[in-house]
């Protein structure tokens, strides 16, 4: 009897189709909870659902690779989903005509802000260059911030880990933040969301209104540009190396 | 459905190979969205069937970063080295983005809107 769950085990742990089918069962559980707790807590179904995947790749010992085996193809869509965000900014496009300066002003601040603010605080709290120089792109979408990351120095892969991590904090605290300060356009919100926390920041965006959503999309891609640019710059200027 | 996300797809691809071709340091979906938003805003035209994929996609953006996420898993080790200064670091410096970030503009919007000019 035993022999046979084994056999099913080193079959599935292995197969593409056991990881991707538990990425997206947990990831509809953490959707599930999210809407049974109206959607205010403090709890966000990315966070859920990368927690308990970790704690099931540590606890039956399963390599990165192996999981990403299955999960790339979730992975993937990444790519066409950045590029479906036209669709938002086209139906927005005149808001945004209309609001041209002070995004690039928003823009600019914020992308330097986030950029300097992370270095700062982690070099006060002695970490070092080499988490420094990861920590530096962390606030626009994955791919970019990888990119980045390798050409100053980072560790890229770690880079990634920093960028989601940012997402999560972003989408759970910055709607919050925002009521806070009593921030009401939901274009400001939008941008504010996009510019500090990329996609996952967008994806709660999205669920504040479609107007926030194509502001956030919008701010992913224009501070995609604008930290590419920033980040090398600012490493030089600041004589930082791995 | 196949056919908006053969244009997405297809987007994408022709974003790839743009930034391969011209050296630009921006990643191929991100030009991808910005042809397909010129393509669209030309046309003046939207299908829906593009519109409906697009959107749904969207709707489930964070499933998307769930496995770069898992990632963590690799750096159990550096990361409890420096928790302190990488967890200060992310949870102030995205706090302080988005609070900077939101009054700017808010500032630029009221700011211009005060403006006698703009009445």
């Amino acid at each position: 009897m035993d022999r046979i769950f084994i056999d099913i085990w080193v079959y599935l742990a292995a197969s593409p189709l056991l990881w991707l089918t538990l990425t997206l069962a947990v990831y509809l559980v953490g959707q599930w909870l999210f809407r049974r707790s109206g959607g205010r807590a403090l709890f966000n179904p990315v966070a859920l659902a990368i927690t308990l995947l970790v704690l099931l790749l540590l606890l039956t010992d399963t390599p990165y690779s192996t999981y990403f085996t299955g999960a790339q193809f979730i992975h993937f869509l990444l790519g066409p989903a950045t590029v479906a965000l036209a669709v938002p900014l086209y139906l927005h496009w005149e808001r945004v005509r209309q609001l041209a300066l002070p995004i690039l002003a928003g823009l600019l601040v914020g992308s330097l802000t986030a950029i300097l603010s992370a270095m700062g605080i982690a070099k006060l709290l002695g970490g070092s260059p080499r988490i420094l120089l990861s920590l530096a792109p962390k606030s626009v979408t994955t791919p970019v911030a990888m990119g980045i990351a390798e050409k100053i120095g980072g560790l890229p892969s770690l880079t990634a880990v920093l960028v989601i991590l940012t997402g999560v904090i972003g989408a759970v605290a910055a709607p919050a933040l925002l009521d806070w300060l009593r921030i009401r356009d939901n274009a400001v919100k939008g941008l504010a969301i996009g510019v500090a926390a990329h996609g996952i920041g967008t994806a709660r965006a999205m669920q504040i209104s479609s107007l926030a959503g194509a502001f956030a999309g919008l701010a992913i891609g224009l501070n995609a540009l604008l930290t590419a640019l920033l980040v090398p710059l600012i490493v030089r200027l600041l004589h930082l190396t791995p | 459905m196949i056919g908006a996300l053969a244009v997405l797809l297809t987007f994408q691809l022709v974003g790839e190979i743009a930034i391969r071709w011209s050296g630009v340091p921006v990643p191929g979906p991100v030009i991808g969205m910005l042809l397909l938003f010129l393509t669209l805003h030309w046309r003046k035209s939207l299908p829906a069937s593009l519109r409906a994929t697009a959107e749904t996609l969207l709707s489930h953006l964070s499933l998307l970063f769930i496995p770069a996420g898992v990632g963590i898993v690799r750096y159990g080790a550096l990361l409890a080295e420096e928790w302190l200064a990488v967890t200060v670091a992310l949870v102030l410096s995205t706090l302080i983005t988005v609070a900077v970030t939101a009054l700017v503009m808010q500032t630029v919007i009221r700011w211009r809107r005060g403006a006698p000019r703009d009445g």
